[in-house]
């Protein structure tokens, strides 16, 4: 059973943080006040650990780790509602995503196989330049144990002939790996200029 | 009229949204639009180049835009509300100039950020226009009732979509409205479907889509009106599993717009691709067939 979390704030305190995700987020955190209209707003509460509101709030209050293994930043879809109706017109959605690229970068994401999932799709797009559709679901329902999952979808797909055997390959495959390269050495030399 | 524009398809256009492609094509025919496929595009990277970083997400994008520019396009329409987001972001990224350098850096291309993007619905808003399109009906949809599902990308947020309104948008509605159907007012139309945790959570989707489903039985609909290939899925390719989490039936097509548009405008339910729906839109080929029947004896009288 999924449950509600406690913390002791002043153990865990980090002041930094704060700065940390207004830089990376390009938001103002502090402007929050907790009207809850973010979690009023978001359709993922229920599958959350700390509502959006919180999530805000804890950064606030330098709670680092608490965020950024928080599932409820893993489990944000992005649909951008809380953004949308944010009266301080703070981007929460860019929060969000924010706090995942931290969580990525620091190695502690709470909900692994969602991070297989995304690592698997790049890896199609990097080598084929597109993403093979047929290809990706047996590879990460292998990595992450599910073999049947979304099996009986198959037929259904096949039959309406949507199912490809073979990836589109695209001729400037090279092109696009070459910018996930330039990517990969832009994220390390960043790492290696704040670290 | 004649008139060329930048298509951008993305990858489940290729793939489980065959028909949606299929349909915006058909449908851009009929008003002497031609479209002009990015050559040889690239994926966008949707969600997970996204996470990882959002600039690798626009460089992804950069290149495609790059090429559409270098073609000598100014605007680029894309059926994908998530291919289009990609693609704004790219734009954004360039336009920032905190990041426009890493940016194009990254990206290694020759850039001018003077294209636009556009979604299908935003085109036919405002290239081709409500009016044109009720003028081209040939088999209006008259006693049918279909809901509109914007989803979470199509008008959200304000700032990034410059379309519609975000929280009671009304374009599918003016769109649907104009080919004959009744259109009740939905109010889960921008609410979220559960977005790509059909793959891995199953209780996600079961729940949000499941409301959404829900909701449109209870307004009776013979249908639901989509523009997005993810939001698509989860309502029709995955309603099966949302009926089993739900333990109740719905049954309910689940159409994209421009299939519906199509219909209206007297093109081959086969062409709009509709066979290719999980849940079968049998109203639809009967109404057509005995369109089709009404209209050749309409001609002969």
């Amino acid at each position: 059973m999924e449950r509600l979390r406690t913390l002791t704030l002043n153990n865990t305190f980090d002041e930094h943080f704060i700065r940390l995700v207004e830089e990376e987020s390009g938001q103002q955190i502090s402007k929050c006040y907790q009207c809850g209209n973010c979690s009023a707003s978001c359709n993922y509460t229920f599958v959350y650990d700390y509502p959006v509101n919180q999530i805000m709030r804890l950064i606030q209050l330098g709670q680092k780790a608490a965020v950024l293994s928080s599932r409820s930043i893993w489990l944000c879809a992005a649909c951008t509602a809380c953004s949308t109706r944010c009266p301080c017109n703070i981007e929460v959605t860019r929060v969000m995503e924010a706090l995942r690229v931290m969580s990525l970068r620091e190695g502690i994401i709470s909900i692994k196989d969602v991070e297989v999932f995304y690592e698997e799709f790049l890896k199609s797009v990097k080598t084929f330049g597109r993403v093979f559709e047929t290809g990706l679901l047996p590879i990460v329902n292998l990595r992450t144990g599910r073999l049947t999952n979304d099996m009986e979808l198959a037929p259904k797909v096949f039959k309406a002939r949507k199912l490809h055997l073979l990836p589109s390959i695209i001729k400037g495959r090279k092109e696009v790996a070459a910018i996930f390269d330039r990517f990969e050495s832009w994220q390390h030399q960043k790492m290696a200029h704040k670290g | 009229m004649f008139r060329e524009i930048a298509y951008y398809p993305g990858c489940s256009i290729e793939g489980t949204a065959k028909e949606f492609d299929e349909s915006v094509r058909e449908i851009c025919k009929v008003f002497g639009i031609s479209l002009r496929e990015i050559p040889d595009w690239n994926c966008c990277g949707s969600t997970p180049a996204h996470i990882y970083e959002p600039l690798l997400s626009a460089a992804l994008s950069g290149r495609n835009l790059a090429i559409a520019e270098s073609v000598g396009f100014d605007k680029v329409m894309t059926p994908c509300p998530g291919c289009l987001k990609a693609l704004k972001g790219s734009l954004e990224a360039f336009r920032d100039p905190t990041k426009k350098e890493d940016f194009l850096r990254i990206l290694n291309m020759p850039f001018e950020g003077r294209i636009k993007a556009v979604s299908i619905v935003q085109f036919l808003i405002e290239d081709i226009g409500v009016d044109e399109i009720e003028r081209n009906v040939v088999f209006p949809l008259e006693g049918i009732t279909v809901v509109p599902y914007y989803g979470c990308l199509l008008t959200r947020p304000p700032k990034f979509a410059e379309f519609d309104d975000p929280e009671q948008p009304t374009s599918m509605d003016r769109l649907l409205g104009a080919v004959g159907a009744k259109v009740p007012h939905f109010p889960f139309k921008t609410e979220c479907c559960g977005a790509t945790y059909g793959v891995l959570r199953k209780d996600i989707v079961g729940k949000l889509t499941g409301r959404i489903l829900k909701m449109a039985q209870d307004l009776k609909a013979d249908a639901i009106a989509v523009a997005c290939p993810l939001c698509q899925q989860n309502l029709d390719l995955r309603q099966g599993q949302v009926e089993r989490y739900r333990k109740e039936s719905f049954e309910i097509p689940v159409i994209y717009i421009t299939q519906i548009i199509g219909l209206a405008l007297g093109i081959e339910p086969k062409k709009l691709g509709l066979h290719r729906l999980a849940v079968k839109p049998n109203f639809l080929f009967e109404m057509s067939r005995k369109g089709k029947e009404n209209f050749v004896l309409e001609k002969q009288t």
